[in-house]
């Protein structure tokens, strides 16, 4: 890429690995166009990052017609430094939904950083990010909402949750609100837990052993992130994708 | 000669159930750095009911949770054991998939985790334990309804997440249709009649009759009062006062307690 290399300053590269991040920076190229036209619908799903040198990038740039839907659902896992940057503009009556798992473990750097621009009127946007770390493995959200003064009727929520498996797991998550219109909703909502030791305890006075338990609740857990995906085939890809890095975390 | 040596084996085998299901000897547990159990015994035979009850602190709640292998409820001394084998070497796990239900007073909630899921994993791991078959979906879901029916809980209620918004008596009688599914030697329950309406108490009482009142089981009611019992008489009556049991009698105790309170018993004891 042509452009400096961002720094700690940039907010949106806060969390970022910016050492791994340096020696890679000249051979990315930038955001790939996605177009969804009026009324329209387009859904991804991206369980693998491409990786060069140990960094995995996606970036996307997306413009959303008016009354049309773009669904994205994201696995962030096989990078030492993986980004997924989502920038979506809305148009009148679109929808843009966004399900990501991040499971990090070792010394990964992991984030999801989304830029949602509510350009116009009566666009919905929901975002729901559950992550799963261990080790010293940090696991990151960024999400900005952008609302334009005459895009009333908003509706935005982003729901987050992470799950630190070990003492040195750090999760980041940061909603950056900015609304210029007044009749709107932007819901946001985020936590940062260890898994339920009461419930571990009762799933093993039944009989299910330590292993298999952790195994239930992480992949409930992380489930909440797949259930937008109406297609079966295709949330039976990425989940099971998901549920099989689980199984190496625990 | 082969054949009554079959015979006395089996015989013995009838006898060691028999005599013996639960043996709980100086029993010590401590909670952080607190001792709660000090020097608490108890044996408990196949086909026997036994109620605990004590105040409020007695320990009661401790005992289960160190008969079930609750971290951070640590036994210190004694010992205890269940159809022979030392339970406080097993893990909790091991102790359920040996035969030990433990109801719960406050039964966690799973979010995400459906109860039917829940049971069919928590059964089918105790049937691998035991060297025994897993059970497929449609054979499950029969015994799921079966025992669901006999708690008078809807089918509904099984297919959502375990206890999430379940009320309180629906929580407790979801831990009793656990019980039927998982048909358990030894049941360890824990206030199970707390939190229930009349009816509720009743169908928990008579569910309670029904999965565990054999001659091969045996169960262990913790409470505060008389009423569960007049629905599920015990044989045996202990107070747990202090950590250690200081008296021990038939139904009538629990009367007695009732009418005279734990303190004058425990202190006349």
């Amino acid at each position: 890429m042509n452009a400096p290399l961002p720094t700690r300053r940039d907010e949106a590269w806060r969390y970022a690995d910016l050492k791994a991040l340096e020696p890679v920076w000249a051979k990315l190229t930038g955001p790939e166009q996605i177009t969804v036209p009026a009324g329209e619908t387009v859904s991804r799903q991206i369980a693998e990052l491409p990786v060069i040198d140990g960094v995995g990038m996606i970036d996307l740039d997306v413009t959303i017609g008016d009354k049309a839907t773009f669904i994205l659902h994201v696995l962030a896992h096989n990078a030492d430094y993986g980004r997924i940057h989502v920038k979506a503009t809305l148009g009148n009556g679109s929808h843009f939904e966004l399900g990501g798992a991040i499971l990090g473990s070792g010394k990964q750097t992991l984030e999801i950083v989304t830029e949602t621009i509510h350009a116009e009127p009566n666009a919905t946007s929901n975002q729901v990010v559950r992550s799963v770390l261990a080790d010293t493995a940090t696991g990151s959200f960024l999400g900005r909402i952008n609302v334009a003064r005459h895009a009333q009727k908003t509706d935005a929520a982003q729901s987050v949750k992470s799950m630190l498996l070990d003492r040195g797991a750090t999760a980041n998550a940061k909603p950056e609100l900015e609304i210029f219109a007044d009749d709107v909703k932007c819901a946001h909502g985020a936590t940062v837990g260890e898994l339920n030791k009461q419930a571990l305890f009762y799933m093993a006075s039944r009989g299910i052993d330590p292993v298999t338990a952790k195994k239930l609740m992480l992949q409930a857990f992380i489930a909440d992130a797949f259930v937008s995906l109406e297609d079966d085939a295709a949330r039976d890809g990425i989940e099971g994708k998901a549920l099989e890095v689980l199984e190496g975390l625990s | 000669m082969t054949i009554s040596t079959g015979v006395t084996h089996r015989l013995k085998n009838f006898e060691l159930k028999r005599n013996q299901m639960l043996k709980i000897e100086n029993l010590h547990a401590t909670v952080g750095d607190t001792e709660i159990l000090k020097g608490l015994s108890l044996e408990i035979n196949a086909g026997e009911i036994h109620a605990i009850m004590g105040p409020n602190g007695a320990g009661k709640s401790t005992l289960a949770y160190a008969l079930g292998g609750r971290p951070g409820y640590e036994a210190t001394e004694g010992s205890a054991s269940f159809d022979g084998q030392d339970l406080l070497d097993m893990d909790p796990h091991e102790r359920a998939a040996a035969g030990i239900f433990l109801g719960f007073q406050y039964p966690v909630e799973i979010p995400g985790v459906s109860n039917l899921q829940f049971l069919r994993e928590s059964l089918n791991a105790q049937r691998a334990v035991r060297g025994e078959e897993a059970l497929n979906g449609a054979e499950f879901i029969k015994l799921a309804k079966e025992k669901a029916a006999l708690l008078k809980m809807d089918m509904d209620m099984l297919k959502r997440a375990v206890n999430v918004g379940f009320s309180g008596g629906e929580k407790k009688r979801n831990e009793m249709v656990q019980m039927g599914i998982l048909d358990p030697k030894l049941a360890i329950l824990d206030e199970t009649d707390s939190g229930l309406d009349i009816d509720a108490l009743r169908t928990v009482g008579s569910g309670i009759n029904a999965i565990m009142r054999k001659p091969d089981k045996a169960v262990l009611l913790i409470t505060h009062y008389q009423r569960l019992l007049d629905e599920v008489k015990p044989d045996f009556v202990h107070v747990l006062a202090a950590g250690r049991i200081v008296k021990t009698g038939g139904p009538e105790l629990a009367m007695q307690l009732e009418e005279e309170g734990y303190e004058a018993i425990a202190e006349a004891a």
